[in-house]
């Protein structure tokens, strides 16, 4: 490594840890901030020599890097940004930190995922989902396949492991010549009714779509979720068993396995390791407080509040909603979700923006009370299970409350 | 099917979907149904015939694409045309809005609208992105717009069509005025479900397309809450 590179590194993992002992955060972008600072190549540097999985999408990065590195972890150590600080300065400041690892597991926001390809040349991409996300801001999600299909088109020696349940992520993987496909299924459809190779109408049957105008449609998944488990490419049949709940985790665990298989890893092997993931950032983390078992579930867009109504059990919910610049500022996105699995449970709200919801909750028919704050939440239930359903920023919040659970 | 259903048609919720716009479906429901007016909602695809006759027609935002798209079918299939012939009403959101003039910008090139208001629109200097607030043509007798706005066009207005508001807070059309309006057709820069903040404006569609002079008044606290709230938020 060159010596302004170390020098970089360096410099990057003690602003990282005076910012944990500051107490200022965990330190997971100030340290690639200031390294790129000293080196603008930094992250290039850092990613040589070791082998490099890249994980992207809207939904379930984070869970899905986490299982991918316990899957790794069989064969080497992993390097990885846990804490879900995903773009290139999260990444700089993770690698920095591990030091010299024989991996590296990186969860990449969707917008940085060509220059994240380019600098740490990975061996393998995994494309989990492009769906409406703080559309305030984030490119729109024709776009956003756009972009992707150009980059990987310009990394033909990636290998990619790309979701064939999604029309927008097909179509985006497609630009790349190696592609490896699952199925994990997909419960929301909305994105992807318009064809993006042609703007013709997407058709679905049962698990299938095809365009009714062009060639595009379905690739043959080689990795495939069926009940508990997911047939491998031989045919083969593993049983995962999650600590995480939810179909959506063991659609993430079959993508977690596809990407491992690139590394040489067995999946009967590999599956073993992802029993060993308990919770992701605080995210299905359970937590016991005056005799509330609590648990924590982000939802974080449309597609994500769908996988959460699918995993919270039939007890009192507390939903939370803000729309801080993290969360993206429009609320309009709530009318996109259909509450009425919560029909029948008790229901609370809060955050910054729980007029919002109540507003959506009152034409979804739903009764709610309203709450001010967490501990006031806490308050008004009885001892039990307490499900919370919180977007970003209320999620973190909540998680703050709770002593920054993990 | 009885002809005295309230007929609600959402045109091409797969094209022009991107950001709640059911809501505004849902809530002309909702309210119409709290008053006993039995209620169809009907949504059409961009593949099928638009149904003539409904009461109330809706068209929601959409990106670039799609929205070139739907032009071209709703201009091809002519049913919306005859629907406004016949006085049908129509309530359009940003993208939806900005189709209902004569042209329109999308992906860099001009496209003919549906030429049923005398706007239209081209590429603003900047992305609108925020809140949108105003005060709404008084002849509508209606409590200030509010909203949220997401747009990267401008709309010019011609003689013969009326603002829809002055703009209080963001863009609009064009910083000044927002929206348009004339006889039964209502646009709006608010996009997504616009009517979740704004119940008076859907009990005026709801009068337009029923008749009905007067509606009784419905329990309206949380979205008068969430009002005040956004109101204080964009106070300087």
């Amino acid at each position: 490594m060159p010596l302004r590179a170390k020098v970089a590194s360096s410099v990057s993992r003690t602003a990282a840890a005076l910012s944990r002992a500051a107490g200022r955060g965990d330190g997971s972008v100030i340290g690639g901030w200031i390294g790129l600072k000293i080196d603008p190549e930094l992250l290039t540097h850092l990613a040589a020599g070791r082998s490099v999985a890249l994980i992207s999408g809207t939904n379930g990065k984070t869970t899905t890097t986490k299982l991918t590195v316990a899957a790794l972890e069989g064969i080497g150590r992993v390097a990885t940004n846990a804490f879900g600080a995903n773009m290139p300065t999260g990444h700089t400041s993770a690698l920095a930190k591990a030091g010299s690892t024989p991996f590296a597991v990186l969860e990449v926001d969707e917008h940085y995922l060509a220059r994240v390809l380019e600098e740490t040349r990975p061996r393998a991409v995994a494309l989990l989902n492009l769906s409406r996300d703080q559309l305030d801001r984030a490119k729109e999600v024709a776009m956003m396949a756009q972009m992707w299909r150009e980059a990987l088109a310009n990394h033909p020696d990636v290998h990619v492991v790309a979701n064939a349940d999604d029309p927008m992520v097909t179509w985006a993987a497609l630009g790349s010549p190696a592609v490896t496909w699952f199925s994990a299924g997909q419960r929301w459809h909305d994105d992807s009714w318009v064809c993006p190779n042609c703007g013709g109408a997407i058709e679905r049957a049962g698990g299938d779509w095809r365009c009714t105008n062009c060639p595009l449609r379905r690739p043959r998944p080689q990795w495939v979720v069926e009940e508990d488990g997911v047939f491998d490419p031989t045919g083969a049949w593993h049983q995962v068993k999650l600590q995480l709940p939810g179909t959506v985790n063991i659609g993430n665990a079959a993508t977690a396995l596809a990407v491992a298989a690139q590394f040489g890893v067995r999946p009967a092997d590999a599956v073993l390791r992802l029993s060993t993931v308990s919770s992701v950032a605080g995210r299905y983390a359970q937590v016991e407080r005056d005799g509330k078992l609590i648990r924590l579930l982000l939802a974080k867009n449309p597609a994500s509040w769908l996988e959460a109504f699918d995993m919270a059990e039939p007890a009192p919910t507390l939903l939370s909603i803000n729309a801080r610049d993290p969360d993206g500022l429009d609320t309009s996105w709530l009318f996109d979700v259909d509450f009425s699995p919560l029909y029948g449970r008790r229901v609370l709200i809060t955050g910054d923006r729980a007029y919002d919801l109540a507003v959506r909750l009152h034409v979804n028919g739903i009764p709610f009370e309203h709450v001010t704050s967490f501990a006031d939440a806490l308050d008004a239930v009885p001892p039990g299970r307490l499900e919370v359903i919180a977007n970003y920023t209320a999620f973190q919040d909540i998680r703050a409350e709770l002593d920054r659970v993990n | 099917m009885s002809t005295e259903d309230l007929r609600i048609v959402w045109i091409y919720p797969d094209l022009l979907s991107t950001y709640g716009d059911r809501g505004n479906m849902l809530i002309l429901a909702a309210r119409a149904q709290a008053r006993g007016i039995p209620v169809e909602t009907i949504e059409v695809r961009s593949d099928q015939r638009l149904p003539e006759g409904a009461d109330l027609y809706l068209i929601g935002g959409g990106e670039d694409g799609p929205q070139a798209l739907a032009a071209q079918r709703l201009n091809a299939d002519g049913g919306l045309h005859r629907a406004v012939a016949q006085g049908s009403v129509v309530f359009a959101v940003c993208a939806g809005y900005q189709l209902l003039g004569t042209s329109f910008f999308a992906k860099g090139a001009q496209f003919p609208g549906l030429n049923l208001l005398d706007l239209h629109s081209d590429r603003g200097p900047s992305r609108a992105v925020g809140e949108l607030h105003g005060v709404i043509d008084p002849r509508l007798g209606l409590p200030p717009l509010s909203g949220f706005e997401n747009h990267g066009g401008r709309t010019h207005l011609g003689p013969g069509v009326s603002p829809l508001a002055q703009v209080t807070t963001g863009i609009g059309n064009d910083g000044t005025s927002e929206g348009a309006w004339r006889g039964n057709l209502l646009g709006t820069y608010s996009h997504g479900p616009a009517l979740s903040r704004n119940p008076a404006l859907a009990d005026l569609l709801l009068r337009w397309a029923t008749g009905a002079g007067y509606l009784p008044p419905l329990d309206d606290s949380w979205a008068e809450r969430l009002r005040q709230e956004r109101q204080l938020a964009v106070q300087p």
